[in-house]
């Protein structure tokens, strides 16, 4: 009997560890961003092109384009995507205080999908005054409001008195996820060629169009956001224990729930007005690192935007060499990474994720 | 010392309480009693801010409206009458939850003190979705011991507010967590408790409240309010109660009380 207590402990001070964790998985992303800019289909190799730059010598025209104009700025948004949906999952996740919830599952990429897809065949409908405005920004910003208006008809549906029903929360996503479809597959119909083609890229999700100009956009978005939600951390553990507890501990719950709700909306309507519909990030990462480090969201929301951004850009280098000279798109890598380790977690934690 | 005043509130359009009035003071034990639905945890809630209400609602003195939820952590913790945890927090980490409202900050040695203080000291490291209801229960009451550890803090009283603290808990626990209320009174604080134990509440209590169908039957020392007509007609069955003859609590027994 006191063998079975023991055994069942939790270890002593694990947000110490968590945070021990940061330095590890931040040798990690960088030990996985320099694979990805040595790897690819042509045969630039970093080493060289280091040395060189190293020593002064001018770059090749060919290693300079590959470099500066393919590598990096795909790296950078490998890494930016890769932490915004973590991040968006572990923020998601506290504030319907379920594991389950996952922009991915629960349909919020959906509804960001189709403000994408909507202001890309329905873009030159809008008034010009409009369109020079937000110029090129339309594209990220249709996503955000598709997320953001998703995220909060579910956080509605799904939430009464401060519980969440994880199985309407569900039901809701699929709901959202069929309407979304549906709204896409009519969009099919009127669309042209061109936005046909980056229709189908929505779709599967993939980092082949990251370009500096794409990163300008939807990159400060990112990056705001996730600086945001890293002072969250004490109000989402606080949230763990319901909303009334944790107005009673002193979190202003409205604000804190609003601002929630906002960041997420904003990284994942940014990350998939890049590159699309890739799932599990989600909802993988903060789920590893629950079961390694703790729920303790001080560490966990740091943790997950590295390992986060490591697991996209480790996925997008399969992605490209796999079949290379072709290329898969990652959205497709993910799935067969994640799905297994999220049918994982479902079966260890049978008795937790109750619906 | 907590005031409220004509208070009013509407759930779901339906008035639940109306007009109420309700008063405690530091360094009592006021406990509030009523047949279930009567409207105890809803005045609660309304005076801990969680509900809205109109009237007027002060602690120590000062609105309650106007002050953030941080300015209220630290000065009153609130029990409630159930809790649900999310994710596998361990005990101790619960506790620390709690332990960041309040004002003794980072302090490590108050989450192990607030844990022996409910009799779980050596359940730190236990996942709390492992515990047993009456476990949970009592992690639950460390964590707001932990919030609110001084029970006067520059010279002002501060509060527990506890929603059927016993109510999950064997004998020798229930008479741990009075004690725990007691003390927490005797030093200066103030415990407004929700109850449904009688003989517990007369053997704890300073005050008491008796409400029935949102109103407020009775209220002031335990002997004038627990009375065979203020209870019967509270609680819709003839109770009689009783009193030893040298000690001054009364006490109840159910096999005395007629339907
Ligand atoms: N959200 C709500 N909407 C409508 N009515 C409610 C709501 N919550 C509570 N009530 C009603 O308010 C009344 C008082 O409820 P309250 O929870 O205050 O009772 P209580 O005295 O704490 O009972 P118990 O002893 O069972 O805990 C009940 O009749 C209940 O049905
Ligand atoms: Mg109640």
């Amino acid at each position: 009997m006191a063998l079975a207590i023991d055994a069942d402990l939790v270890p002593v001070d694990r947000l110490s560890r968590a945070r021990k964790l940061h330095l590890l998985l931040f040798g990690l992303l960088i030990f996985v961003s320099l694979g990805s800019l040595t790897t690819g289909a042509t045969g630039v190799a970093l080493m060289d092109v280091l040395w060189k730059l190293l020593q002064g010598q001018e770059l090749s025209q060919v290693e300079r384009i590959v470099l500066f104009d393919i590598r990096i700025p795909r790296l950078a948004m490998g890494l930016m995507v890769g932490a915004s949906l973590a991040v968006a999952g572990a923020v998601m996740q506290g504030l319907f205080r379920n594991p389950l919830a996952d922009p991915g599952i629960v349909g919020v990429s959906a509804g960001a999908g189709l403000g994408a897809i909507m202001s890309i065949v329905l873009g030159g409908l809008l008034p010009l005054a409009i369109l020079e405005s937000v110029g090129r920004h339309l594209t990220p910003i249709a996503a955000f409001c598709g997320g953001w208006v998703t995220t909060i008809l579910l956080y509605r549906v799904s939430t009464r008195h401060g519980r969440t029903s994880v199985a309407t929360m569900l039901l809701a996503g699929i709901a959202i996820g069929a309407l979304s479809g549906a709204a896409t597959g009519v969009l099919t119909y009127i669309a042209n060629d061109a936005q046909l083609r980056d229709m189908t890229f929505w779709g599967m999700g993939s980092l082949a169009g990251a370009s500096w100009g794409k990163l300008a956009v939807a990159g400060p978005i990112m990056l705001i956001s996730m600086g945001g939600v890293m002072f969250m951390g004490r109000g989402l553990n606080a949230l763990a224990l319901g909303e009334a507890t944790a107005h009673h501990i002193g979190i202003e719950v409205q604000k804190l729930k609003n601002l929630a709700i906002l960041a997420v909306a904003a990284s994942v309507g940014a990350a998939v007005a890049v590159s699309g519909g890739i799932g599990f990030v989600g909802i993988v990462v903060p789920h590893l690192l629950r079961l390694g480090t703790g729920p303790d969201h001080r560490a966990l929301l740091p943790n997950a935007a590295l390992l986060g951004a490591s697991l996209l850009v480790g996925a997008d280098m399969i992605a490209r060499v796999i079949i290379a000279p072709a290329e898969l798109p990652i959205g497709i890598v993910m799935a067969i990474l994640g799905a297994p380790v999220f049918l994982w977690i479902l079966l260890r934690q049978r008795g937790v994720v109750d619906l | 010392m907590i005031k409220a005043q004509h208070l009013n509130v509407k759930l779901s359009g339906k008035s639940i309480l109306s007009d109420l009035s309700f008063e405690a003071q530091p360094g009592h034990v006021t406990s509030i009693v009523g047949p279930n639905g009567s409207g105890k945890t809803t005045l609660l809630r309304a005076m801990t801010g969680d509900l809205a209400y109109t009237g007027r609602v002060e602690i120590n003195g000062r609105d309650m409206q106007g002050q953030k939820p941080w300015e209220l952590a630290t000065v009153r913790g609130v029990l409630p009458q159930a809790s649900a945890l999310a994710f596998p927090f361990s005990v101790v980490e619960v506790v620390n939850i709690g332990l960041q409202g309040g004002r003794s900050g980072q302090s490590s040695t108050v989450a192990s003190a607030a844990l022996s203080r409910v009799g779980l000291a050596g359940y730190a490291h236990r996942p709390y979705q492992e515990l047993s209801g009456g476990e949970q229960q009592r992690v639950q009451l460390a964590r707001v011991l932990a919030q609110i550890w001084h029970p006067v803090e520059d010279g002002e009283a501060r509060w527990l507010f506890l929603d059927e603290p016993v109510s999950a808990l064997d004998i020798s626990h229930q008479l741990q967590v009075m004690n725990i209320a007691r003390d927490f009174a005797d030093q200066g604080g103030g415990v407004v408790a929700v109850m449904h134990d009688l003989n517990l509440t007369a053997m704890f209590s300073d005050k008491m409240v008796l409400m029935a169908n949102g109103h407020i039957k009775a209220a002031g020392p335990v002997a004038e309010v627990l009375t065979n007509d203020h209870l019967s007609s509270a609680y819709g069955c003839s109770v009689a109660v009783n009193q030893t003859p040298n000690d001054p609590v009364p006490f109840i027994l159910p096999q005395a009380a007629v339907a």
